[in-house]
């Protein structure tokens, strides 16, 4: 049998490919239009919180330590108004056993595609998911394939990138590395058909419940420690699936008064299909060039319904430019004795700049950290953007322009969180949910489905459809 | 450089040529091949720049240019990055120097 493998061939059996796959029918939780179940998606494909937590446990994954920052705190103490300056904690998610909270999510789906008895596990990602699965693959017996945008045309590849494939291939996988392009989903799917392995999506119900955990340990632990809920919890944020994950969990505890915030830094004009510009990065992840795209359009994932829909679930949304997270990421060595890799630091910079709005009995967590290492350390990515041609300087990081320079703040107090409108990235949500349904009038369950889906009124989403020229039937 | 059969070996191919991409790329990535690299092990007696075949980690079969032998990894802690040095220094300095703290 000849199989057609040509690109058109492969991206036109992408839907069949998929349901195989993933092992879930996606279309029983669709309605006619806009609206689909989500929650139920969550329910039917999912596990209970219990079941999480034991399966996590029984390879090691979860229960990380929670750290106050008590130097940390003290410098946002001293940049703040009297009496302001609340207190900054981490959840050490590093000490995972593939170094990152991406454990918890693979935990869930790896268990998940041996319980359906797939023979492997595929993920396409160049990030510290790669690793997780590949670690849970090894606990599980399970082959592994990692496929990972790593490389520019000229051969050159992201030192963090390498590392991760380094992990990945330590824990037993087979690592694919491409050049850039969104095409890397044309080589997955033809290995998915190949190989007829479980894919290991980030966005799949299993994946994002599996951060459940997470947020419920959050909302228990501070309860012990200071019989409270922590006022606020930050998240950096890429595809959605952290937050999204450690908001439900939180609620799942009962947590209802805290606020959650995403994190992204800023890569502004930086084009993330661009050969000329993926080495100009200096973040390979947590940023806005993911960040932004998958908060307005969830559903642009490698499965047909994201179970990430970070809109959902956030109150705030922040950015803060290259040469704060790296000047945070020193700062936490320096003051705190903890060397943690650049993803978590996003957030720690926005907490430093938040904490100072904040008033001193009040709490603020950045929930994650990750392993840091060769590649994947301030020093290699400082090293390879001076390489790249970018300058690296002291000043205002308000005048760092991304892809020509990183702009290490002069002094503290010039790190900033910067506000994303929120009322932009719902507009822009359901401006991206008409046009890719190809819809020209929606129902009531759809506008009641919008409503929820990016955390707004019934009539804010009826004004943006109103003003999309969108008939509400 | 001869390779023998059953060695440790990278490969690198192309998977499209710059007319198969995807439309809606960016003018730079339009212009340029998307390509793969790939380890295994060798399955025929073979020299550098040949087009082989590999048994990859998980039995699949998969042919490419045959690149490196026993590859390795190099990345490391980069260059000494002075800037940071500064950082540590002026946060000691704000949090535990000067006349607060003697």
């Amino acid at each position: 049998m000849n199989k057609d493998y040509s690109y058109s061939a492969v991206m036109g059996r992408r839907s069949e490919t998929m349901k195989k796959a993933v092992g879930i029918d996606y279309s029983i939780f669709e309605s006619k239009g806009i609206a689909f179940d989500y929650e139920k998606m969550m329910e039917k494909t999912g596990y209970t919180l219990q079941e999480m937590q034991k399966i996590q446990g029984q390879t090691g994954v979860g229960n990380t330590p929670l750290l106050e920052m008590k130097n940390l705190t003290a410098l946002a103490r001293k940049l703040a108004p009297e009496g302001k300056g609340a207190r900054i904690f981490i959840k050490d998610e590093a000490a995972n056993p593939s170094g990152s909270f991406k454990a918890r999510r693979a935990a869930n789906a790896v268990y998940h595609a041996k319980k359906l008895g797939y023979k492997g596990v595929i993920a396409a990602t160049s990030g510290n998911y790669g690793a997780a699965v590949a670690s849970q693959a090894a606990m599980h017996g399970l082959k592994c394939i990692i496929v990972q945008e790593c490389y520019d045309s000229t051969g050159k590849g992201q030192p963090e990138i390498i590392e991760k494939a380094r992990k990945c291939e330590a824990f037993g996988a087979e690592v694919i590395q491409l050049t850039v392009g969104p095409e890397l989903f044309y080589t997955f799917l033809k290995l998915l058909e190949e190989t007829g392995y479980f894919n290991a999506s980030l966005y799949t119900p299993f994946g994002i419940a599996g951060v459940e955990t997470l947020g419920y340990e959050l909302a228990m632990e501070f309860r012990e420690r200071e019989g409270k809920d922590p006022e606020v919890v930050i998240c950096t944020n890429a595809g959605g699936g952290n937050l999204t994950g450690t908001a439900r969990g939180l609620e799942k505890a009962g947590a209802k008064n805290t606020q959650i915030v995403g994190a992204s830094v800023n890569l502004k004009g930086l084009h993330m299909a661009s050969d000329s510009q993926f080495n100009k990065k200096s973040f390979t992840t947590g940023h806005t060039g993911f960040g932004i795209p998958f908060a307005t359009w969830p559903d642009r994932s490698d499965v047909p319904r994201s179970a990430a829909r970070p809109l959902r679930y956030m109150d705030r949304y922040v950015i803060v430019n290259q040469g704060e997270v790296f000047y945070m990421t020193e700062a936490l060595a320096q003051i705190e004795g903890l060397e943690r890799g650049p993803a978590g630091n996003t957030a720690l910079a926005a907490a430093l700049a938040l904490a100072q709005e904040m008033n001193e009995d009040e709490i603020i967590v950045v929930q994650e950290t990750e392993y840091t290492g060769a590649g994947k350390h301030i020093q290699p990515q400082l090293t390879f953007a001076r390489e790249n041609g970018i300058k690296i300087l002291f000043g205002n990081p308000d005048e760092e322009i991304q892809g020509e320079n990183i702009i290490l703040p002069s002094h503290p107090s010039l790190i900033k969180a910067r506000e994303v409108e929120m009322e932009k990235l719902r507009t822009s949500y359901i401006k991206n949910c008409v046009t890719f349904n190809e819809v020209k009038s929606v129902s009531k369950e759809d506008i009641e489905f919008l409503a929820v889906d990016c955390k707004a009124t019934v009539e804010f989403v009826e004004g943006v459809l109103k003003e999309l020229g969108v008939n509400i039937i | 450089m001869k390779v023998e059969k059953g060695a440790w070996v990278r490969i690198h191919d192309i998977i499209l040529e710059p007319s198969e991409r995807a439309t809606h790329l960016p003018e730079d990535t339009k212009k340029v091949p998307l390509e793969l690299w790939n380890k295994g092990f060798l399955l025929q007696d073979a020299t550098i720049g040949d087009r082989v075949e590999i048994r990859t980690l998980t039995d699949r079969k998969v042919t490419g240019e045959l690149i490196e032998v026993n590859p390795h990894y190099d990345h490391d802690y980069g260059k000494f990055v002075p800037e940071l040095l500064q950082i540590g220094l002026q946060l000691r300095g704000i949090l535990w120097g000067g006349e607060d703290h003697e």
